[in-house]
């Protein structure tokens, strides 16, 4: 099963984003605690470029699809703005986080520790990360 | 949506966050966290039972406040966290860094 959402660089859409992955995540076998783990991780990538790839430029847009298979959960989010490639980004210490006071750097540890395997492709235009998540059967 | 709700007590605060914490409106728990300091709150207790989504943006507004809470002796301490967003702690280890109580009475405890 496929499904497809186009999200506007807006952050107060992100709303839209989990109501979307909630209905998705409805027809698999996850339990909730999973399932609002998965959304939480779609999520971080997302918000993160809408705010730095696309400085929340409203008219600017994200593609996400998601495709849930027996055995695994995908989502592939598409944009065009400028590149983001989560495999290459080094997420900070936690130490560092407390030690410098910054309020980021914790969406993509998020990410890493709850997804599967993810996977980055950019063309130079497009660019596509991909979350897999497996899924166990009941 | 985020609501946040001040409740001063004796001797504390009780911080209560109803909704969902996201990029959108994680200055709003940062501003009220600030507004506690500007005025000398130094017990405080995040009632975090209606809490219903907690993202990087909001996680990351209490790890800011950790170093300076330590330097100027304020405690926080959340409480009453749904199963699913405390998970999200424990998945960053934020929970061996932030005091988190199953209830109100167990997080008083922990201030006094």
């Amino acid at each position: 099963m496929s499904s497809k959402l186009k999200l506007y660089c807006n952050t107060n859409h992100l709303v839209y984003l989990r109501e979307f992955l909630d209905q998705t995540l409805q027809s698999t076998p996850m339990c909730e605690i999973d399932q609002h783990q998965v959304i939480l991780a779609v999520e971080e990538v997302c918000a993160n470029l809408i705010i730095h790839s696309h400085s929340c430029n409203p008219s600017s847009f994200i593609e996400i699809m998601t495709e849930i298979s027996k055995d695994q959960a995908i989502f592939e989010i598409n944009d065009f703005g400028q590149g983001f490639n989560i495999l290459e980004y080094q997420e900070p210490e936690l130490s560092h986080v407390i030690k410098s006071k910054r309020k980021g750097g914790l969406g993509i540890m998020l990410v890493k520790k709850i997804m599967d395997k993810i996977e980055f492709e950019s063309n130079g235009t497009k660019n596509t990360c991909r979350l897999f998540k497996n899924l166990k059967s009941k | 949506m985020l609501n946040i709700e001040h409740i001063r007590k004796e001797g504390y605060s009780i911080l209560q966050l109803s909704g969902e914490v996201d990029a959108s409106n994680s200055v709003d728990l940062d501003a009220a966290i600030q507004e506690m300091l500007s005025e000398g709150i130094n017990r405080i207790l995040v009632d975090g039972s209606k809490l219903e989504y907690i993202s990087s943006a909001g996680l990351g507004v209490f790890m800011s406040y950790l170093e300076e809470f330590k330097e100027k002796d304020i405690q926080l301490v959340i409480f009453g966290l749904l199963e699913k967003v405390q998970q999200v702690f424990v998945i960053l280890g934020l929970d061996k860094l932030i005091i988190i109580k199953p209830n109100r009475e167990e997080a008083l405890q922990a201030i006094v």
